[in-house]
């Protein structure tokens, strides 16, 4: 199966940017032929299962696979001790198992894994895996993660990093002081395409090929080659379909068991986790604890924050180094303040390993900040839109790291325009009626509901940070009127590929674009995550695009004795602006074949000092909501009626594309404000089930009401800013205020639970 | 496997399908994938709780991953390949794509069915009775705002033809 790029738009017009082209694989996914990564089969297949710890913490004492073995259709087994390259991996620090060897430092880490011809075979050969564990105290708890005296669970030591900000003057006081302790529970990314991968072995095993579904291709593929023992260039990854992702494909999962089962067999292997094993085979969001003090003088400027925060990372690195900075960088939110001094732990547990997801570690502190703007706007007897505006950040302010806001900051205008939209009517007093919390359950008696109304506003850094050499590549090739973009950019559901074809349309004036296959055959795009590629992908794309351009008119220029830098593209034409030449790029490029490669860098970014002090981000966005709630305080239940948004996005490339980004990362972001969350009681995961696990459902889903801010950002190369993650950050806290609004209760933690709204305090 | 296989027939998109050599276990879901070679249906909890493998049978909306196979059989079995086969998308599916109601559209076919059932039900839905006639299609994606746009197009586009 090979996944449909087609290229013509049905709908009218020419489909370039600014407009809402059509995506190149919406029919085939709408008909079930798109090729997802649990889609693909192979001749002489076999499947491929992993044998997973059921503790938190133990010391394997022994593993005995002899049942196993008499199990027919049972074709390999495989342990530790068949890794033959590098034992670890990790996207930052290497510190990972492929399989425990001696100790697991989670529930769920990886033991074992089999190959056989059913994935019944495969699950009766795992169950007959005899392993002898002795179970160890466990770590569950972040502060006895940092004191000194725990025993470390991993040679790394229990803090897997800290940082410090201190900036301006650190004894500074306000006027008004208010403090809190925030806490957000661990959110799963539940993209709905389970992990699967199908892995063809080359003869001998010289090398693999690996169709997978992830977000960075080239950093599987580095992972993977050094823990196989093999050189980068034999192991070629393909991008199967990609059922969302949300940071949870960032990390390795199944992607090197499933190339040792391949190779050990020598046969095609295919690996496809249940829901339950996708609970324990990806990272989560950090769940966090954050202590904020806010100082303020009289008219409700800050003075100054300090304070902590805690995130868990759970029992191995991952990206946990990384969400913590974001975290402590982004804690004064989208408000000008100078003074700060504040610490920030990132603790290995043994708890589920935490990493990347939309959002990245701003979520957490977004929820503390916006929590300690209510608290100074009550202390100050002001509205919770005026605390906000009276410090709204704008283009200049620096930040508490140094860092001066060179981006675009309409953040009052955010605030203005989101409060400027209609609220919604009152809630219905009809019983029974699903418009009320508890929904189909019709369980909410009218007369008891309370609406509450709050506001979340926030900051988002766009890229990667603290140095790291970003950089995306994209070849385009012109022949015949028709461009084919080639790059290794993970399209994971956000809509890339129409963002490409569309500037592909835009730069060049052609109509057809067909789009090469997505796999290791290019230069890395980087990781399709922090809100990056619209920018670092784009960038390249319309880079190559440009170049080729250039070349199509020197071609142009030369039949007809012109100035190549007179000529500009018009529509689908070639036009002289000092003659009477038009030609089409379609004639103009017969015969041709003009191809280019375009390199894509953002400008350097730099390490936080001990203080924390550093140009360490890129760029940034910014975001306000209003949610508007209705409470059933008798029950515990919430219905969100209405979020009220508008976002800084620069320009507008596909208002289609944005406003699905809008309404779908609104919907993530309620789900942490009111129901989802992993339930881990001492290392042990209760709840890792769509049974138990909570996500919003169409009758959960409010009305959006959303007015993207337009202003061209001139950092970026197509004026755009990324707009994955802003839309999920904010709502959050703008959630749990108007919670606390309708019953007046100091709700400190999130997910917002019934017996929160019932029975606290 | 060395254990007891089945062989049996299924009635699926209006034709006879042999299944061969089937363990007695597989859902519906497995086999119209695995075996059927359909892809279509999708997995995304084998739980009943997400909608990605919903098909019709005898003209129910039903999780395949629920029903055990070989209890399908005498059953009419309609699968999203099914509702426009002959290549051109059904008004259903062109909505969904012009509206950008599919993102990464695992969660799309299951929606695409359950979409054509409510509406072969209902066709002239309240908005709440689409949502929650849909609530058991968990999509991660889109936050169902650009599914409910569609499912209003699709709405006013038959109303219009039928008056
Ligand atoms: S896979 Fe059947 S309901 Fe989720
Ligand atoms: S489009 Fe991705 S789950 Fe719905």
């Amino acid at each position: 199966m090979k996944n449909a790029t087609s290229t013509t738009n049905r709908s009218t017009g020419r489909n370039v940017l600014g407009t809402s082209a059509l995506r190149p694989d919406g029919v085939a996914k709408t008909q079930g032929n798109f090729a997802f990564s649990s889609d693909f089969q192979a001749e002489n297949m076999l499947w491929g299962a992993t044998l997973r710890s059921p503790h938190p913490h133990a010391r394997v004492v022994s593993i005995d696979p002899t049942e196993a073995w008499k199990i027919a259709g049972v074709e390999a087994i495989i342990f530790a001790d068949d890794v033959p390259g590098k034992a670890t991996y990790g996207l930052i620090a290497s510190d990972q198992p492929v399989f425990a060897r001696d100790v697991v430092r989670y529930m769920g880490e990886p033991v074992a894994a089999v190959a056989a011809d059913h994935p019944e075979t495969c699950r009766r050969a795992l169950a007959a895996i005899k392993v002898v564990y002795e179970q160890l105290p466990v770590l569950s708890d972040m502060d006895a993660a940092i004191d000194p005296s725990t025993p470390a669970i991993h040679p790394d030591g229990n803090v897997i990093r800290h940082q410090r900000i201190v900036s301006g003057d650190p004894n500074i006081v306000g006027d008004v002081v208010v403090e809190g302790t925030y806490e957000i529970g661990m959110q799963d990314q539940a993209f709905l395409g389970l992990e699967a991968a199908l892995a063809y072995p080359d003869p001998g095993g010289a090398g693999v090929e690996l169709v997978v579904a992830t977000q960075w291709l080239h950093e599987d593929r580095k992972q993977i080659a050094d823990c196989l023992g093999l050189s980068p260039e034999k192991v070629r990854l393909v991008l199967g379909g990609v059922g969302g992702a949300f940071g949870a494909r960032e990390d390795i999962s199944l992607q090197v068991h499933t190339c040792l089962l391949a190779l050990r067999t020598g046969r095609p292997v295919k690996v496809q986790y249940s829901r339950e094993e996708s609970f324990f085979g990806h990272v989560h969001r950090h769940p966090g604890r954050i202590h904020l003090r806010h100082h303020a003088d009289r008219s409700g400027k800050l003075v100054k924050v300090e304070g902590w925060m805690k995130l868990d990372g759970g029992a191995y690195a991952s990206t946990s180094a990384a969400v913590l900075i974001n975290g402590i960088t982004h804690l004064q939110g989208p408000y000008a303040c100078d003074n700060a001094v504040l610490d920030a732990w990132a603790t290995r547990t043994n708890n589920p390993p935490c990493g990347a997801m939309r959002g990245f570690g701003v979520v957490q502190a977004c929820f503390a900040h916006e929590g300690q703007m209510d608290r100074l706007a009550e202390a100050l007897g002001m509205s919770p839109v005026d605390i906000r505006l009276v410090n709204a950040m704008k283009t200049g302010d620096k930040l508490f790291t140094g860092q001066v806001v060179d981006s675009v900051a309409p953040v009052a205008r955010c605030i203005r325009e989101t409060a400027d939209i209609p609220l919604p009517p009152e809630p219905s007093r009809v019983t029974g009626s699903l418009e009320l919390p508890g929904g189909s359950g019709r369980t909410s008696d009218p007369g008891h509901i309370r609406r509450g109304v709050g506001w979340g506003v926030s900051i988002k850094n766009l890229m990667y940070s603290e140095g790291f050499d970003d950089s995306a590549e994209a070849k385009c090739t012109l022949a015949d009127g028709v461009a084919t973009l080639k790059f290794a950019t993970a399209e994971v559901g956000q809509g890339f590929v129409v963002l490409a074809q569309q500037i592909a349309r835009t730069v060049l004036g052609v109509d057809t674009v067909i789009l090469d296959t997505i796999d290791t055959q290019i230069g890395s795009a980087g990781s399709t995550s922090a809100s990056r590629q619209t920018w670092m992908s784009g960038g390249a794309v319309d880079g190559a695009c440009r170049l080729v351009r250039e070349r199509l008119f020197e071609h142009v220029a030369h039949l007809h004795n012109l100035d190549p830098l007179q000529l500009v593209i018009e529509g689908t034409e070639i036009v002289d602006t000092l003659g009477p030449l038009r030609v089409a790029v379609a004639d103009a490029s017969t015969g041709l074949r003009i191809e280019q490669t375009f390199l894509h860098r953002h400008r350097a970014t730099e390490e936080l000092d001990e203080n924390g002090q550093g140009n360490c981000h890129v760029a940034f966005a910014f975001v306000a909501h209003r949610a508007v709630v209705d409470v059933d305080t008798d029950l515990g239940l919430v219905k969100v009626v209405q979020i009220a948004t508008a976002q800084d996005v620069g320009q507008v490339l596909n208002p289609m594309a944005l406003l699905g980004q809008i309404e779908g990362g609104i919907a993530q972001g309620l789900g942490l404000a009111v129901m989802e969350e992993i339930v881990v009681d001492d290392g042990i995961v209760r709840n890792p089930s769509f049974t138990d696990y909570l996500l919003p459902t169409a009758l959960d889903a409010p009305d959006v009401v959303a007015i993207p801010i337009e202003e061209y950002e001139p950092l970026a190369p197509l004026g755009a800013k990324g707009v994955g993650e802003p839309p999920c950050i904010s709502v959050t806290p703008a959630i749990v205020a108007a919670i606390r609004n309708a019953t007046g209760r100091a709700i400190m933690r999130t997910p917002v639970r019934p017996q929160d709204i019932c029975l606290a305090d | 496997m060395t254990e007891t296989t089945a062989f049996y027939e299924l009635n699926v998109n209006g034709s006879r399908r042999e299944v061969r050599d089937s363990w007695i276990g597989e859902s519906l879901l497995y086999v119209l994938r695995e075996r059927l070679g359909l892809m279509g249906s999708k997995g995304a909890c084998e739980q009943g709780e997400c909608g990605s493998c919903t098909v019709m049978l005898d003209g129910d909306a039903v999780c395949s991953c629920l029903v055990l196979s070989a209890s399908a059989v005498g059953s009419e079995i309609l699968t999203v390949e099914g509702l426009a086969p002959n290549g051109e998308p059904s008004d259903v599916q062109r909505a969904f794509v012009d509206q950008g109601a599919v993102q990464c559209g695992f969660c799309t076919p299951g929606l695409i069915v359950a979409v054509h059932h409510l509406l072969d039900n209902n066709p002239d839905p309240t908005m709440i009775e689409v949502k929650e006639a849909l609530s058991g299609n968990i999509c991660r994606c889109t936050g169902y705002g650009r599914i409910f746009a569609a499912v209003e197009t699709v709405v006013a586009v038959r109303k219009g033809a039928r008056s």
